[in-house]
């Protein structure tokens, strides 16, 4: 079926104790598409995002990667890139071991990686920052450094997190430009989980409110 | 405000610097040096305390990551009553350990290493739990996630990811385990017996019991020397691993989700009350057995009952009188506590007022921290026995001895409040028309009650339970718990056992009340 969604979700329900944060939730994403999902703080929109990367498990429901039901796949056998809100790039590592820690755990020779790492840098505007200390980069730095290195191992789905809040509005407009034109330029399949209606509509191809699902 | 210092300055002077200055120059000679130079069995005695005290640290901190990782990463209901559990053996005397272990672990296993081992684990796992449970809990657990995101399991984003991260706290947790366990002694004296000692317990034996002073002081400036340069590179080590990862105090616990997570917060609990449970229920229980396997009160008669006034003659067995040590030992700690309060107290005043000096102040006064209890013993033993300060046989010089090694922790836990006391509280005060005395006492005393109340519980608390420096400055008919509980546990009897775990039972009764007392006072001083 060349139709078939990359990534699906079926019926997802998570509960917290008593507190139901997401009914019943499905939602299919297209191959190369780019979805925004739009809802308010506490909405359960990151806990969705962890469903999908296997961070959390759902109480009912499946997660479907290519047709293949992944539910009780373990996070790090899925390739589903995760862009934290709060980057958590790794602070005893430099940018560059940062961005080519995926490839290493892919097990992609030294001299590729380098490569690999230089193009991205390149393609995120931080040339030459592979041997910076992540903990001297600005908050812009560090958000592109976080992209890069969720894009390094080429995951299927890529899934941010709010990846754009707290940061000025100029800087923040500059960035949802970027992404934008990065995740086309990269033919990436995303989503994107915002509480900002003109963000989503600036970065994805296709809105959906949370609460409609 | 300097002037307050006096009185620390000099008892550190005449308790600590003169009783090693003594050490060295009575009985370091050419000869001595010598003999231990050529002595073989000290060579094996080394390397014995050398690798016990690596095995028991690895074992700690093998056995103390699992509690640690779930404290800082699970929130579930009880887990303070756990994380105080975790800390209970930490507080106990180590002659009480030494007990507890006794009493529950199989009579095969009595001066074996094994039994060595696992008090060990047992004492130190509270240092891992804290010291490193404390770091683990200001990573954000998104960390392992993004690591797992980008392909790693489980165990390759623990190697990669958390284990460097907790390296610091590690290794700092580590050289404080490896330097309690390389000077073990009241855990050893009980548990190893003569065929186990440390270095600690070879000083004891050559100079109490072979009157080989010479040799023993030779080996206790030889540790001395050895510690301090391991405890530079330690520092030096820290401070190198040091880097800023920009963490933010944060608590990143979740509640477990799932049954495999459900259940491993349960069997590490479930884990860690058997622990902690057991020993202590079994140093209870062997204080009311009676040799044919029942029970009754009838040793805790025979310590505290109206027996115990008839029998309590000298005997056969040695004048001990285990009432009497009770008794003993609350006297000396009222004093050591009283001592060590004030003069702890006026040092650090003078610390927090001064800059540069209170820094060489704060050092100086922290140095009995760094030296084995049995060295301090020994060496006030040799600088009080000659003429013109011939105290040998002063019962103050118990407590002035437990005073000295409280001190540090009354400090400790002073200088944090007195420095954050801002001069512009007492400047408010004047304006308002105290007069400074009166500013002080309003401001800063009040202030200061609280931690000085937390000193006091700690220095009473070191004081009952202090055994390394007492067990040289003890005479007979004078002896403190620890020492009657040791003496009563290495004597043939078992009535006498029973009794001595009797003792140990009250001593460890006592440390929960004043240690309890303490942690609720800074309870309430916290939410105030």
């Amino acid at each position: 079926m060349p139709d078939a969604p990359i990534l699906e979700l079926r019926a997802i329900t998570v509960a917290f104790a008593a507190r139901t944060v997401l009914d019943a939730v499905s939602l299919c994403v297209d191959t190369g598409e780019v979805v925004a999902l739009l809802g308010a703080s506490g909405s359960g929109k990151s806990t969705l995002l962890r469903v999908v990367a296997g961070l959390l498990t759902p109480d009912r429901g499946d997660v479907l990667l290519d047709g293949q039901v992944i539910t009780s796949l373990p996070t790090h056998r899925r390739n589903i890139g995760f862009v934290f809100q709060d980057e958590q790039l790794f602070p005893h590592r430099s940018v560059r071991q940062n961005i080519e820690f995926g490839l290493r755990m892919h097990r992609v020779p030294a001299p590729e990686r380098r490569r690999r790492v230089d193009e991205l840098l390149d393609v995120v505007g931080l040339a030459g920052f592979g041997d910076r200390r992540v903990t001297d980069l600005s908050g812009g730095e560090a958000k592109r450094v976080a992209l890069a290195r969720t894009l390094a191992p080429a995951p299927r789905v890529v899934l941010l997190d709010e990846p754009l809040t707290g940061l000025d509005r100029e800087l923040h407009d500059q960035l949802v430009t970027e992404l934008a034109r990065l995740l086309r330029a990269t033919g990436t399949t995303a989503v994107l989980v915002t509480h900002d209606r003109h963000e989503a509509a600036a970065i994805a191809d296709r809105v959906v409110q949370l609460s409609e699902l | 405000m300097i002037a307050l210092a006096t009185p620390a300055v000099v008892f550190v002077a005449l308790f600590y610097a003169w009783p090693l200055v003594a050490l060295v120059h009575r009985a370091v000679t050419i000869e001595s040096l010598r003999t231990v130079w050529h002595d073989r069995s000290l060579r094996s005695i080394l390397w014995f305390t050398t690798w016990q005290a690596v095995l028991s640290t690895a074992l700690t901190l093998a056995i103390g990551l699992v509690p640690a990782w779930m404290l800082s990463r699970y929130e579930f209901a009880g887990r303070r009553w756990i994380t105080a559990l975790v800390t209970v053996p930490f507080v106990l005397p180590t002659v009480v350990v030494g007990a507890a272990f006794l009493a529950v672990l199989p009579a095969s296993l009595d001066q074996s290493v094994t039994a060595i081992l696992v008090a060990h684990v047992f004492f130190n796992v509270a240092v891992v739990v804290r010291g490193v449970g404390g770091l683990w809990e200001q990573l954000p657990s998104d960390l392992t996630a993004a690591a797992r995101t980008l392909g790693a399991g489980p165990w390759r984003a623990a190697r990669e990811i958390t284990l460097p991260l907790l390296a610091p706290a590690i290794l700092a947790s580590a050289s404080v385990v490896f330097l309690f366990t390389f000077t073990s002694f009241g855990v050893v004296r009980i548990l190893g017996g003569p065929a186990h000692p440390t270095i600690e317990v070879e000083i004891w034996q050559r100079a109490t019991r072979f009157g080989d002073v010479g040799v023993a002081a030779v080996i206790s400036i030889a540790q001395l020397l050895v510690l301090g340069l391991a405890v530079l590179w330690f520092a030096r080590l820290q401070a190198r691993q040091r880097l800023a990862f920009g963490l933010r105090p944060l608590t990143d616990r979740r509640r477990a989700r799932g049954v495999r997570q459900r259940a491993s917060v349960v069997v590490i609990c479930s884990a860690i009350v058997v622990a902690i449970g057991t020993p202590i229920a079994a140093l209870v229980e062997r204080s009311m057995r009676t040799i044919d396997g029942g029970h009754s009160l009838g040793a805790w008669r025979a310590v505290f009952g109206h027996e115990a006034t008839v029998s309590r003659r000298p005997t056969a067995a040695g004048a001990l009188d285990p009432a009497g040590s009770l008794f003993t030992s609350l006297r000396f700690a009222l004093v050591a506590t009283l001592v060590a309060v004030v003069i702890g107290g006026c040092v650090s005043l003078a610390i927090a007022a001064t800059g540069r000096a209170g820094r060489v102040l704060d050092t100086g006064v922290m140095l009995p921290l760094g030296t084995s209890a049995v060295t301090i013993g020994f060496g006030v033993i040799i600088a009080f026995s000659t003429a013109p300060l011939d105290w040998r046989a002063a019962p103050v010089l118990i407590p002035l001895g437990h005073a000295l090694v409280a001190m540090p922790f009354v400090v400790r836990v002073l200088l944090p409040t007195l420095s954050s006391i801002s001069p512009r509280l007492r400047d408010a005060a004047a304006t308002l028309g105290a007069s400074p005395l009166r500013a002080w006492r309003e401001v800063d005393l009040r202030i200061m009650v609280p931690p000085l109340l937390t000193g006091a519980g700690f220095a009473a608390a070191i004081s009952l339970g202090e055994f390394g420096a007492t067990t040289f400055l003890t005479r007979q008919g004078r002896a403190t718990l620890p020492i009657a509980i040791e003496q009563l546990l290495n004597r043939p009897g078992a009535a006498l056992h029973a009794q001595g775990y009797v003792l140990a039972t009250v001593l460890a009764a006592l440390t929960f009340v004043v240690i309890g007392g303490v942690e609720l006072l800074r309870g309430r001083s916290r939410r105030a």
